[in-house]
Parts: C-alpha cells; sequence; structure tokens
C-alpha cells in the first residue's frame, strides 16, 4: 500500500469499515520500515516484546511518546537524504522536538495538507493575508512550529502577504490596500489563534471604535496553536467566532489541531465545531489506567497516527493532550471519519518525595 | 548577640507557633543536655493530643510520628543514644529547612532538635498541608502546659526570601537542610557564622534486593506488599528512601517475581489514583531507556500501575533513566558485588531487603560511598536518629571535656 494510492482517495469519504483496513495495512507496513531502518524505534518495540504479525488493527500497533523527540535523534534514513529539520516551539530552556524530513516525508505532507484544507477552502490559491510579522520565518533553516504552520500554509496563497509588522503592529493601510485590490475574491486568512486574538482582532476593536471597519466577508480564516493562553482570558472558541463575525464580518473560522511530529495531517474544525481526522490519519482516546480505548464521549489521553512519516519513527505517537472522541462517520456537517475535541494539555502531577520541586516536568 | 538586621526583615514571617520576640532572644537560650526529662515530658505531651485528636486519625503519618515521640519510645532512643562516660549539650540554636512536598518531615527534625537539647527555628512546608496544621496545634496546645519550652521549637512560614534565610542562618549554630540539591544550593548562599555546622538531605536513590527463596517462604505475602507499598507508592516512589530497582537473588526468582508483583498489583489497583501525566511519563521512561540501553525488556501488564524494565546489567548510570509513581528496574543478580557500581554513589542511600542482612556485608566491605542504611522491606521511611549515614545526636551537640 503506498502514500500515493490514499491521495487518490477524496480525504473524508471513507467510513470506518473502509479506513480500519487502510490504516491498518499502512500503518502495519510503516511499523515493519521503521524497525528495520531507525535502530532506537526497533530497540523500543523489541524492549516492549512487540510483534508486527500479530497485529488485526492500527489500534494495536504501540505508540511512543512525542517527548522522545526532543530527546532522541530518531530517523528513519541515511542523513544524507534529509533535507528538513523541523522542530517545535519550546519556551527557552526546554528542549525542542526535533523531526528530521526527507524528501518523499516533506512532499507527501504538503500533499496531504492540500488535500485537506481544500476540502474546506475550495481548490485553487487565494490571495493570502498572514495574522503574524514576516519575521517569524525569517530563518528558514531552523523552522519554528509557528513559521513552519505559516510556510505550510502559505501553498494555498496566490499573493502573499503580512498583516503584522516585526513589531506585532497591525499595518492597517497595506491591508485596506490589499482588501480593495481583492475586493469580491475569497480571501484566506492564517494565524495562530492567540496571535489572531491579541494582535488582529483586539486592533480591529479599537479601529471600528475610532470608526475604521475592515470587511473581511469574503474571508475564511484558519487558524490553530491551541487555546490555552486564549481561555485564560475567558475566550471560549464560541466567542472567538462570534466577535471576529461582529468585527470584520468573518463568516467561515476553521480551527485546527495538529503538531510539529505528524505535520500534513492536520485535524480542521468542520462547520459544526468538530476537529476531523482525515483518511491519512487517525486519533484515538486511551485511558490514563491502561492505555484502553476509551469509548464515544469519555475524555482520554490522545494517540494520534499518521500515514506520512517515512523518514522518522512518527506514525504512532501518544500526546500530551487530553480529549475527547464525539462520533465517527456521523457528523452533520457530512465528513466520515471520527471527530473530536481537544480539553486541553494534560495536567502535571502533584508528586511526593523528598526533593522540592523548583521546575516542572515539562 | 542582637546583630545589625533591620528589624523589619521578619515582617514578612508568620509564626505558626512562638513569635517574633522569642526569635531575638534565641542566642541567650540555655543549651540543655541531650535526652533531658523535660523534652521528653514535652514531646510526650504532644504524642498524647495528637493521639485524643480524632483529626490525627486520617493521617497515618502524623499517627506514625505521634507513635515516635511517646515516652516509651523516646526512652529507648535515650538508652542508644545516651553518653555517660562524657558530658554533652546542644549545640544552641538549629535552623530547619523542611523539604515542601514530605507534610510529617519537619516533626522528626524539630524533635531531634529538642532532645538533643536545642532551641529550634523550623521553616515549614509552603504548601498548606492539613498533616502540618494538626502537629502545630498539638504542639501549641502541649506548650500550655510546658512553658519553659517555648523557644525550644519555633515554627515559621516565608516565602523563601535569602534576606531571612540569612538572619535565621546568621544564628544558627547548626543548620540542616532538607528538599534536596537545589534547596541546598539555595541555602548554600546564606552564610554561617564561623563555629556552625550544617547537615544536609541532598538527593538520594534507593534500591530493593530480595531473594526469591526467602520471599517464597513469607506466610503473609500481602503483609510484604502493604509494607512494599509504604516504601514506593506512599510517596509516589520518590522519596529518596523509594526503591527504584528490585534486585532479585536466590533459586527461584521467577516464581517470586510472579507472587510479589501479584500482590502488590492487586494493592495498589486498591488504593493508588494514577493520573495521566504519571502513565505518560512512564512510557516516556520505558522508551528512552529501550533506545539507549538495548536488551532491556518491559514486562507485559494488565495496565500502566506498574511499570517494570527488566535491565541487562546495573550500569553506573542506571538511575539517569529512573522514573516515580510506580516505575521499576528489574535485575537478576547472581553476585551481590554487581551491585556494586550501583552502590558506590554518594547518591546511594538505603537498600531494602528480604533475605539475610549479612549478603551486604562484602559490598559494604568493598568500600563502597553509598549506602547509608540497610533495612527491611517496608521499614524505608522509618525514620531513626541515626539518617542518610548522620548520626544527628552526635552532630546536634558538643561535648565538653573534663579531665
Amino acid at each position: 500500500m503506498s502514500f500515493e494510492s490514499l491521495l487518490q482517495v477524496s480525504p473524508y469519504s471513507l467510513d470506518r469499515m473502509g479506513k480500519e483496513k487502510l490504516l491498518t495495512d499502512r500503518l502495519a507496513e510503516l511499523t515493519e520500515f521503521h524497525r528495520r531502518n531507525c535502530p532506537e524505534y526497533a530497540d523500543i518495540l523489541n524492549t516492549m516484546s512487540f510483534e508486527e504479525r500479530k497485529i488485526s488493527s492500527y489500534k494495536e500497533i504501540p505508540f511512543i511518546p512525542v517527548r522522545l523527540f526532543k530527546e532522541l535523534s530518531l530517523k528513519s534514513v541515511p542523513d544524507g537524504d534529509i533535507v528538513k529539520i523541523m522542530t517545535s516551539s519550546g519556551t527557552s530552556g526546554q528542549s525542542v522536538s526535533r523531526i528530521y524530513l526527507d524528501r518523499t516525508t516533506a512532499s507527501n505532507q504538503q500533499k496531504a495538507m492540500v488535500k485537506i484544507v481544500s476540502d474546506f477552502t475550495g481548490s485553487g490559491r487565494m490571495p493570502m493575508l498572514i495574522l503574524d510579522c514576516p519575521g517569524v520565518v525569517k530563518n528558514r533553516t531552523m523552522f519554528s512550529a509557528r513559521g513552519a504552520g505559516i510556510l505550510g500554509f502559505s501553498i494555498f496563497g496566490s499573493k502573499k502577504i503580512y498583516a503584522l509588522d516585526d513589531e506585532m503592529r497591525l499595518d492597517v493601510d497595506t491591508v485596506r490596500e490589499f482588501l480593495d485590490t481583492y475586493k469580491g475574491q475569497k480571501i484566506l486568512l492564517f494565524g495562530f489563534t492567540f496571535m489572531v486574538w491579541q494582535h488582529f482582532y483586539k486592533e480591529l476593536l479599537r479601529l471600528k471604535a475610532e470608526g475604521i471597519k475592515l470587511d473581511l466577508s469574503n474571508g475564511i480564516l484558519i487558524h490553530g496553536g491551541g487555546w490555552k493562553k486564549l481561555l485564560a482570558e475567558a475566550v471560549s472558541p464560541e466567542e472567538f467566532r462570534s466577535r471576529l463575525k461582529d468585527v470584520c464580518g468573518l463568516g467561515a473560522v476553521h480551527d485546527y489541531y495538529g503538531m510539529v511530529e505528524q505535520t500534513g495531517c492536520i485535524y480542521m474544525e468542520c462547520e459544526c465545531g468538530h476537529l476531523h481526522a482525515s483518511i491519512f490519519s487517525d486519533v484515538i482516546a486511551r485511558r490514563a489506567l491502561d492505555f484502553s480505548e476509551c469509548e464515544i464521549g469519555e475524555p482520554g489521553i490522545l494517540q494520534v497516527v499518521s500515514t506520512i512519516p517515512e523518514s522518522y519513527p512518527g506514525h504512532s505517537l501518544l500526546t500530551e493532550d487530553e480529549g475527547v472522541i464525539l462520533g465517527e462517520d456521523d457528523c452533520p456537517c457530512g465528513r466520515k471519519g471520527t471527530y473530536f475535541k481537544i480539553l486541553g494539555r494534560l495536567k502535571n502531577a502533584e508528586i511526593r518525595g523528598c526533593s522540592d520541586t523548583y521546575a516542572a516536568k515539562f | 548577640m542582637r546583630q545589625n538586621f533591620d528589624e523589619k526583615i521578619l515582617d514578612p514571617v508568620s509564626f505558626v507557633t512562638g513569635e517574633k520576640e522569642v526569635v531575638y532572644r534565641l542566642p541567650d537560650i540555655p543549651a540543655r543536655p541531650p535526652f533531658e526529662e523535660c523534652a521528653i515530658a514535652f514531646l510526650n505531651e504532644v504524642s498524647r493530643v495528637l493521639l485524643a485528636d480524632t483529626e490525627t486519625k486520617k493521617f497515618p503519618d502524623v499517627v506514625t510520628f505521634a507513635f515516635w515521640i511517646r515516652r516509651a519510645s523516646l526512652m529507648k532512643l535515650k538508652e542508644r543514644f545516651e553518653e555517660t562516660d562524657s558530658f554533652r549539650l546542644g549545640r544552641g540554636v538549629v535552623f530547619h529547612i523542611a523539604p515542601s512536598n514530605v507534610p510529617v518531615n519537619f516533626a522528626y527534625s524539630l524533635a531531634a532538635g529538642i532532645l538533643t537539647g536545642n532551641a529550634n527555628i523550623v521553616r515549614l512546608p509552603s504548601k498548606d498541608f492539613e498533616q502540618v496544621k494538626i502537629i502545630a496545634c498539638a504542639w501549641n496546645r502541649a506548650l500550655e502546659q510546658y512553658e519553659d519550652m517555648k523557644p525550644y521549637g519555633l515554627l515559621v512560614r516565608y516565602g523563601r526570601q535569602k534576606e531571612i534565610n540569612d538572619f535565621f542562618s546568621s544564628m544558627a549554630d547548626v543548620r540542616i537542610v532538607w528538599g534536596g540539591d537545589a534547596t541546598i544550593a539555595e541555602l548554600r548562599k546564606s552564610s554561617l557564622p564561623p563555629r556552625s555546622g550544617e547537615i544536609t538531605f541532598a538527593d538520594r536513590y534507593s534500591l530493593a534486593v530480595i531473594d526469591g527463596d526467602c520471599y517464597l517462604e513469607q506466610t503473609d505475602k500481602a503483609k510484604v506488599a502493604e509494607g512494599f507499598y509504604n516504601d514506593t507508592f506512599l510517596t509516589d516512589q520518590n522519596a529518596c528512601t523509594s526503591p527504584r530497582i528490585v534486585v532479585w537473588r536466590g533459586s527461584r526468582i521467577e516464581e517470586a517475581k510472579a507472587e510479589f508483583w501479584k500482590h502488590l498489583h492487586s494493592l495498589v489497583k486498591e488504593r493508588y489514583v494514577i493520573q495521566p501525566v504519571q502513565s505518560v511519563n512512564k512510557l516516556t521512561s520505558a522508551c528512552l531507556i529501550a533506545a539507549r540501553m538495548p536488551g532491556c525488556r518491559v514486562a507485559g501488564a494488565q495496565d500502566n500501575l506498574i511499570v517494570r524494565v527488566a535491565v541487562p546489567e546495573i550500569s553506573r548510570d542506571l538511575m539517569d533513566y529512573k522514573d516515580n509513581s510506580g516505575y521499576f528496574f528489574e535485575y537478576d543478580c547472581a553476585d551481590i558485588m554487581e551491585l556494586r557500581g550501583l552502590c558506590d554513589n554518594k547518591r546511594c542511600q538505603t537498600i531494602a531487603y528480604i533475605g539475610d542482612r549479612d549478603m551486604f556485608l562484602p559490598l559494604i566491605r568493598a568500600g563502597v560511598k553509598g549506602i547509608d542504611r540497610v533495612v527491611p522491606v517496608g521499614m524505608t521511611l522509618d525514620f531513626d536518629l541515626i539518617w542518610d549515614g548522620y548520626n544527628l545526636p552526635a552532630l546536634l551537640t558538643r561535648t565538653v571535656a573534663m579531665k
């Protein structure tokens, strides 16, 4: 089973039966491939006494914790084949994930993403307004998650401009000019959730009070990066949408969930506010007690599987996020597959012990 | 000895027992001989108040402490530690830094200071543990009858400000620092007077050694499991005394392992609530050691409560991979000297054992730098005046030579 054949299938067209076989074949194949080509991964599987031959579903394939990519250099291709190293954004002092990409994996990430995003935006490129500053992608040798997100989504933009300057100030004149030029066309907006709120929405609100209003009713916003900071400001996803609509008429707003460890396979939020798994990936909620699969509606630790990673063993990962599977194949939006909701990062445990804890573990 | 400290320095300090004025008088409080009757009577009164309090029963750690300071228990200590052929006195003022996440530890440290005839200032954990409240309350009740003891035990709380550490350190004859390496480094920034000493409880690790044959002969295996549970899960397996590795000896190792872990598992399942992040951490630790030390094996398990990783050898850096909350290395050991690398390390503290205690003698005689305690499984947390290799009564007193 090759990745190419997956690309022939519409990304949300397969129901559980169809997807199960497809994922099981591809992920079992990837497991075997990485076992042969990544010694550390092979040692991990051996330590767990895992045998590929015995599995009947991709859900039985071991998952490795995402934190391993911070501690180990995991790759399944020769160093010479590596074309890009992606790193996660970590606050200073924290170690960052390092994800090694070869040409095939990098290209498949992009192809999968085009298929997924096009399902929401329609095919074809659009004028694109990036709700961030140009500085964030300047250093192209080391990609941060924010930079990688922007570059990843840039493929959907025909003409692209940054809405903020490097001091994170909204450049109103440039944005207005841009909107005038492409009047009547569909405009793609992209940014990180908190940046959108802090530096775009709040500024628009201020301008509105001064009588300056931008019309983005033709816009479609895709944003990601998590809700932690906004929840701290008591902004819910519903409020985020409705306030943006109020301030600039922006009606189409899609959150997405994704991580640098599985770039390409993003989980887009549909019109009903649900995050969806495409045919390229799946998400499974697991119980803390024994990692067994949760029932639909039962919160758990999220495992993500992806059919893309060939250059590094990241096809089955245990995240540090908590979430809940809302259903499968029956979202009112019509898309097949698993749909879910993110509840946030796992809470740090208060561990007892003699040694005082000055710094949290992660 | 009033020093040139700003009077305002103590403003942020809250006194859980005693008051600010007493602090200034401390240098003038007489030191007393160790194990003096008034100290014993006072602690016994604290014990009585604690054991009469229904709140106490909710906290086994408080009950254990209350029993430890009963007269009968203290008299045994007196017998063990009192030296009749020399004249000893407390050093004077002892400044204790209690660890932030073991609720009752401060009380043992304080009791040791009182028993050895010292006046004590104890910096309590910043977190408001119920246990601390209960003990402080009993302490104050007992003081009503023993007013003279008031300056000998001041319990204080403050936000770890350096100026306050400086102040208390400047009047300390001995400083006792619990809380591990980071806290020790923090306190070392505050200097001590020239004659003063310091006792530090650094980050340590511990191990268990079980003779499988001996274990299988035990009739009450549930009780052994209970003891081991207290050694480990009771403190999230993260105390310096908690075994991180179980070393197996004897001829029926596999059989013993099966029994031992089965009994422990049923107890853990009943009592321990595992949080999601602990399960993820343990899996991460197992994967990390798997990738860095080929040949490890994770034992099959029905859940994440107990994660066991069999290691192919005991390498010197094994403890760099340790984790807590029910994460154990295991090793089948033919020759006790295989533990030499692990024990020849200043961080190695306690060996909890089942079997013949004397099996460790060759190891200790080999001159290892670790191993401060060898105690039966179930007793790793039992406090004693000899702790971490320190003889506290000796270190908290001075000897007056009279010829």
